[in-house]
């Protein structure tokens, strides 16, 4: 019987203190929680106020370069490949066109030697580990605060930053190649006369050790490429795509030819050994 | 015939700020904001709703019993509409002013079972059988300590007709039988007559204080009456998915949802009727001041009607209102605990606060 009323007891103080509480929350209602940068000191304290965002009116601050939606500064961009080659998963596609001479400089001062004809990070594809930002020399790509960018479509996260048009491209293009044949007869007129002079071969000079150990390795990348995104790209990619064939096939094949130019290079430093 | 076409409307109104209200109050108890899209502060989502609703399919179950399944819900319904029948809304607006007035309630009431049950059978699944089982067994359980709540009150006012009860407890009793008159506390050696007094000194639980103990079991048992958490286990969503109204859709669904917050009203309009005053005002007089006079217009004047609907709503919808407050803060009970609760605890106690109520009746004359 003892137990009886305990229980009575019992029930009525806990169902009290429920009704306290939820009394509580529902006189609580009236504030709303204040926006918390994480660095704020009070950030894991509850607050006894609504807790909601309504997010697309309302957002919560966020650290300026979180990992978060990456952004290329086109205008910084030396074009070097260190991010695409160091993406884990490949999500960084970029076509080079090497320029006959120094484009301009960074605002960090760093000259500017090839053009960027596709520069297209696929955030669909992204990890957002934030390699690509920590390898890039001169800063240029960062991550930025805006996280919201969903699209009803794939191909929208694949995001385009190099600002050259198809002619110019083109232009560049001939540019380079027009360089090049010059240069073979240079060098063919040169290898007539003294066989070892190679070192004038490449024009950009100074660069030309950072840029040696790329060109090779990059070059078969974007000799493959024309077939693996020609099938979602459009028909005016698709065409950029085939001219580029047709462009560079030639470039290779030179390369090739030049090879035995290029041989007494290796003889060059097995005479140095 | 107006009080027909009164609550039928105002069930509709109310169901749709009654769900806008718990969803809000939900949120709220929750550190949420409930809706907030579709109108101002979210005002217009239950119109959405139901706009969505009533275009729903009809879907009827292929292996169900038709004749049962279809005509559930309009039974559940008219069951729960019915009792509105003889509720004294004002001093000269009710229904119906039978002399049986709660008895025929609680009657009318009790067919929500059999509609329940209906919907259950004839869904011809586990899960709304299962519903329909624990609805009966919860309902048939609770309407004991509900009913002996309600004797005590009819043994306190020696009547069943509804707008004499509610009469009895404001200024206004001698308008309606000659010679009624209230006593602090019901207890007339005490001396102290409160008859023109009137306000809270005057409704059920002051004239025989016992029955704020009443009070409470009578709203408990309301609460399982109307299948609302914690006694909610007949739709026990995370369980039975929604119980007895698990193939409902549609209209169909909509009528059994309205059933149920019809119910909520209809036990809150009791509630305030047997226990808070009914229509009468909460304030008393004091002195010259005569505050329960100015809060109620004379019976049978428009002042009598505005004054009465405002009281007796507001006390029903604060009823209301604190069902929904106890629906969200108390976990659903289990069926042995349920069935604990009423047999070990409130049927005792009723029977023992109808002895009293019999024992304080004997003091007020």
């Amino acid at each position: 019987m003892k137990g009886y009323w305990r229980k009575i007891q019992i029930a009525t103080s806990t169902l009290r203190d429920g009704l306290k509480i939820t009394s509580k929350h529902i006189m609580n209602a009236r504030f709303q929680r204040t926006n918390l940068v994480p660095e704020a000191d009070n950030y894991f304290e509850k607050e006894n106020a609504i807790f909601t965002v309504q997010y697309p009116k309302e957002k919560l601050p966020v650290p300026d370069h979180g990992r978060y939606k990456l952004h290329n500064e086109i205008e910084d961009c030396i074009v070097c490949d260190k991010c695409a080659k160091v993406c884990p998963v490949d999500c960084i596609e970029i076509e080079p066109i090497r320029s006959v001479n120094e484009i301009g400089k960074t605002s960090d001062g760093t000259p500017k030697r090839i053009h960027a004809a596709k520069f297209n990070i696929d955030m669909a594809k992204c990890c957002f580990c934030g390699l690509c930002t920590t390898v890039c020399p001169t800063e240029c790509l960062t991550m930025t605060d805006d996280y919201d960018f969903s699209a009803y479509d794939f191909e929208e996260h694949n995001m385009p930053f190099a600002n050259m048009t198809p002619l110019e491209i083109l232009e560049k293009k001939k540019e380079l190649e027009e360089f090049n044949k010059q240069k073979e007869a240079a060098n063919a007129k040169k290898k007539e006369v003294v066989p070892k002079a190679t070192g004038a071969r490449p024009n950009v000079g100074g660069a030309k050790p950072t840029f040696k150990p790329r060109v090779p390795g990059a070059k078969p990348k974007i000799a493959s490429k024309p077939q693996t995104p020609g099938k979602d790209s459009s028909d005016e990619k698709e065409k950029t795509e085939n001219k580029q064939k047709s462009v560079f096939k030639p470039r290779i094949q030179p390369k090739k030819t030049a090879k035995p130019v290029l041989k007494p290079k290796p003889k060059d430093s097995g005479d140095k050994e | 015939m107006y009080a027909f076409l009164f609550f039928l409307n105002f069930l509709l109104i109310y169901t749709v700020f009654a769900v806008y209200a718990e969803r809000k109050l939900s949120a709220f108890i929750q550190d949420r904001y409930g809706p907030m899209e579709t109108g101002y502060y979210g005002m217009l989502q239950t119109v959405a709703d139901l706009l969505k609703l009533i275009q729903k399919e009809d879907i009827v179950p292929f292996k169900s019993d038709k004749t049962l399944f279809k005509p559930a819900p309009i039974i559940i319904f008219v069951a729960v509409f019915a009792g509105f029948a003889v509720l004294p809304l004002t001093s000269g607006f009710n229904g119906s002013q039978a002399q049986i007035g709660v008895f025929y309630l609680l009657a009318i009431v009790s067919l929500d079972v059999v509609g329940i049950l209906m919907a259950g059978w004839g869904s011809n699944s586990k899960y709304a059988l299962f519903g329909a089982m624990r609805s009966v067994a919860q309902i048939i359980s609770y309407e004991i300590p509900l009913g002996l709540m309600v004797v005590c009150v009819i043994m306190i006012s020696q009547t069943l007709n509804l707008q004499e009860i509610a009469f009895q407890q404001g200024i206004w009793w001698y308008n309606f039988a000659e010679g009624g008159e209230n006593y602090l506390f019901g207890v007339k050696a005490l001396g102290i007559e409160t008859t023109n007094i009137g306000g809270f000194l005057t409704w059920n639980i002051f004239r025989s204080p016992l029955l704020l103990i009443g009070f409470v079991i009578f709203f408990i048992s309301s609460l399982a009456e109307s299948n609302r958490a914690p006694f909610d286990i007949p739709e026990a969503e995370s369980e039975l998915v929604g119980g007895f109204h698990v193939e409902y859709s549609g209209f169909r669904w909509s009528m059994i949802m309205l059933a149920e917050y019809g119910m909520m009203l209809l036990v809150s309009f009791l509630a305030a009727i047997l226990f808070l005053g009914g229509w009468n005002s909460l304030l008393p007089n004091i002195g010259a001041l005569k505050l329960s006079e100015w809060t109620s217009g004379v019976p049978g004047t428009i002042a009598g009607h505005l004054w009465g609907a405002f009281w007796l709503i507001s006390k029903a919808l604060l009823l209301v209102l604190v069902q929904m407050w106890v629906r969200w803060t108390f976990p659903r009970m289990r069926l042995d605990q349920l069935m604990n609760l009423s047999w070990k605890y409130l049927t005792p106690a009723s029977i023992l606060l109808v002895l009293l109520s019999a024992v304080w009746r004997l003091l007020m004359i």
